[in-house]
């Protein structure tokens, strides 16, 4: 292997591409080289860094300095002052950062441990890292049992909003004899402000292929499918390249390092339908039918995909498992909270300074989150509220920004972890306005399969519309809450179920600015 | 040539929406047309009107005929608290449509999307395979300059 002196992690997604960083590689290195610094330098292309700076960002290593919307016109003076004189550019520095130090690699990182570190198109920087170890244990050194045995250990709960423990879901379907079983990768990531499972797979996609082999080999299951939202190219160009170079080095197809076990993977692009998240509406999207959830029971784990036992699980949950199976449940146990251990990924927005993601332990506040990983609110703004898990989330105070943030803590206060998005709101933002946006969400996304969700979220839309407007009254307010409690108790599916979660927070945390609103 | 794209794939029901993301894609009008929806029934054994359920469900998929350029604004909540509104406000002024309509001259056509996962430079849009983020009203005014430049 060869030396550098310095790296430049460039990262390269969807901002970044649309900002030309294909162009500005290709200048930096033609600088670089003039400068007689292509031996000693290296620029790696590379997943998310951590933050959003705007435009092109650059992490350079060791000095571990972050810039932020560089420019090509502004290559010549990067490379004469930091790379030749060691003079970082303070004008090109991510604003704030020579002050503040936002942990943005963080300390405790499982599923992101690679992310914006290796190059994710490269099969050997993974191998490098550690990568395929846990696939190798898992064949050579486990039974199928052993590795459900060693997640159920570890305690790993589902990622993707319900928290079902993982290993207790293989469980029901690797006893089951069938001739043929499925592992589906849930990657219809819809919640909207989530978007930490797009970052995983961009930033290391093999991870996740090693947690689908794992899934795979402890359940019995010789197929997977990987259901990816249609508009994540990037993940999806990076998903297929590294799929291509594991059948090249003979880890997916027939008899894998000679173990016997046969995997094939494939991807299947979906179509825009967000009701596709729940598992029975994926699995019959992937069938070619409407996404429309099917009765449960029985679940997938017994009748799945064409009526095969069949495993469905979250991105972030299958990343986890190489790193169980790789270290033992022991040391995973090591992270977040007795209940809930292990970390979990989010994604932070609005108004903080430096949004982007971010994986720290279970448990951590709220506060933590908001004050250390995305370096506090931003300047002249204050705390109003967070939207934590999406819109099938819940608005939370100031008053609980120090509540542990995991599934049994916030489940005391009728919270949700959801999928692990925060939205930060300041205090001139309505909570309405919020609302709104919510339920607009939902009457379009309702499937229409059952009634409640069907004319429940239209009528909840009208209500919110009409009280946002200025003419509804207390008593349209309550009817809100009664419509949505009939939802959550009547509807098919989890999509239903979930606007009370979002409107009775709302009304219950900020009840002033709906009495405020009515009085008009 | 809708033939050949189904060929690419096994006649079976489970590659229909892969099927349908390939028509759409090489159409110019970027829409599944009705003499498409008898050639996919026919190829994979299936009733038309399965298909149009499944046209008509998923978000991507049209069955008019759409303009060159299809901007997809997004709607969800991070976008619309940072002003996605008055994007869509601004877009409307500068083609001259309404929600779901193409422009006369078949260059662009308005439609929303839900969350595109790109919320850390919201507010977003995105134009056929391209996405734009941290969009304010004069960005897309150049935006929209330079396409309709392009031709």
């Amino acid at each position: 292997m060869k030396f550098y002196r310095s790296h430049i992690l460039v990262s390269i997604n969807e901002a970044s591409l649309a900002a030309g960083v294909q162009d500005f590689i290709s200048a930096l290195r033609n600088e670089l080289a003039k400068n007689d610094l292509a031996e000693e330098i290296n620029i790696l292309e590379t997943g998310p860094l951590g933050f959003f700076g705007k435009g092109i960002c650059l992490t350079v290593y060791p000095e571990n300095i972050n810039y932020a919307e560089v420019k090509s016109e502004d290559i010549p003076e990067l490379v004469q002052e930091h790379f030749l004189k060691g003079r970082p550019v303070k004008r090109l520095m991510l604003e704030g950062a020579e002050k503040f130090s936002p942990k943005f690699n963080y300390e405790n990182r499982i599923v992101l441990r690679n992310s914006g570190i290796i190059d994710p198109e490269n099969i050997d920087d993974y191998i490098g890292a550690g990568g395929y170890e846990a696939l190798e244990k898992a064949l050579t050194q486990m039974q199928p049992n052993d590795v459900i045995a060693e997640v159920k250990k570890a305690g790993l709960k589902g990622r993707g909003g319900a928290a079902f423990p993982a290993g207790v879901k293989w469980g029901f379907t690797s006893v089951l004899n069938a001739p043929q079983k499925y592992v589906v990768v849930n990657a219809d990531e819809g919640e909207p402000g989530t978007f930490k499972d797009r970052l995983i797979m961009e930033g290391d996609p093999h991870q996740l292929l090693e947690g689908i082999m794992l899934c795979a080999r402890a359940v019995g299951a010789s197929k997977a499918y990987i259901y990816i939202r249609g508009e994540y190219k990037l993940c999806i160009a990076r998903l297929e390249k590294a799929i291509k170079q594991d059948y090249e080095y003979g880890i997916l197809g027939k008899n894998i390092f000679d173990s016997g076990f046969n995997l094939d993977i494939e991807l299947k692009i979906g179509a825009g339908a967000y009701v596709c998240g729940e598992e029975t509406a994926l699995i019959e999207s992937l069938e070619g039918n409407r996404g429309n959830p099917r009765w449960k029971p029985p679940f997938p784990g017994v009748e799945g995909l064409w009526k095969a036992p069949t495993v469905v699980n979250n991105v972030e949950t299958l990343a986890n498992v190489p790193f169980i199976i790789a270290k033992g449940a022991d040391e995973y146990l090591k992270y977040g909270t007795k209940e809930c251990p292990g970390t979990k990924v989010y994604t932070i927005l609005g108004d903080v300074s430096y949004p982007g993601l971010c994986e720290v332990d279970m448990g951590t506040t709220l506060r933590t989150i908001i004050n250390d990983y995305a370096g506090g609110m931003k300047k002249g703004f204050r705390f109003k509220a967070a939207l934590v898990g999406g819109a099938a989330g819940v608005i939370l105070p100031d008053r609980l920004l120090d509540v542990k943030m995991d599934f049994s803590s916030l489940n005391q206060y009728a919270a949700v972890l959801g999928s692990g998005a925060i939205l930060v709101l300041n205090e001139h933002q309505s909570i309405v306005d919020l609302l709104w946006s919510i339920l607009r969400f939902f009457r379009h996304e309702s499937c229409g399969k059952c009634s409640p969700c069907k004319n429940g979220t239209e009528q909840l839309y009208r209500l919110i519309s009409k009280i946002r407007k200025g003419n509804g009254t207390m008593e349209d307010v309550n009817l809100m809450l009664n419509i949505a409690e009939t939802m959550q108790q009547t509807s098919f599916c989890a999509l239903g179920q979930s606007p009370i979660m979002a409107i009775r927070s709302a009304i219950e945390n900020f009840t002033d600015e709906f009495i405020e609103i009515t009085k008009k | 040539m809708i033939k050949e794209i189904c060929q690419k794939y096994a006649p079976h029901k489970d590659n229909l929406i892969q099927i349908l993301h390939d028509i759409q894609d090489q159409d110019p009008q970027h829409y599944i047309s009705p003499e498409a929806v008898d050639t996919v029934a026919e190829y994979l054994k299936i009733p038309a009107n399965h298909i149009y359920g499944v046209l008509t469900f998923y978000t991507m998929y049209s069955t008019k005929p759409r303009g060159k350029n299809i901007i997809r604004l997004c709607e969800s909540p991070p976008c619309y608290l940072k002003g996605s509104d008055n994007i869509l406000r601004k877009l409307k002024i500068l083609l001259g449509i309404n929600v779901g309509e193409t422009t006369k001259d078949g260059i662009f056509t308005l439609e929303f999307t839900a969350c595109l996962g790109v919320c850390g430079n919201a507010p977003v849009m995105m134009i056929n395979d391209d996405v734009y983020g941290d969009l304010t009203e004069e960005k897309v005014e150049d935006i929209i300059a330079k396409i309709r430049g392009r031709k």
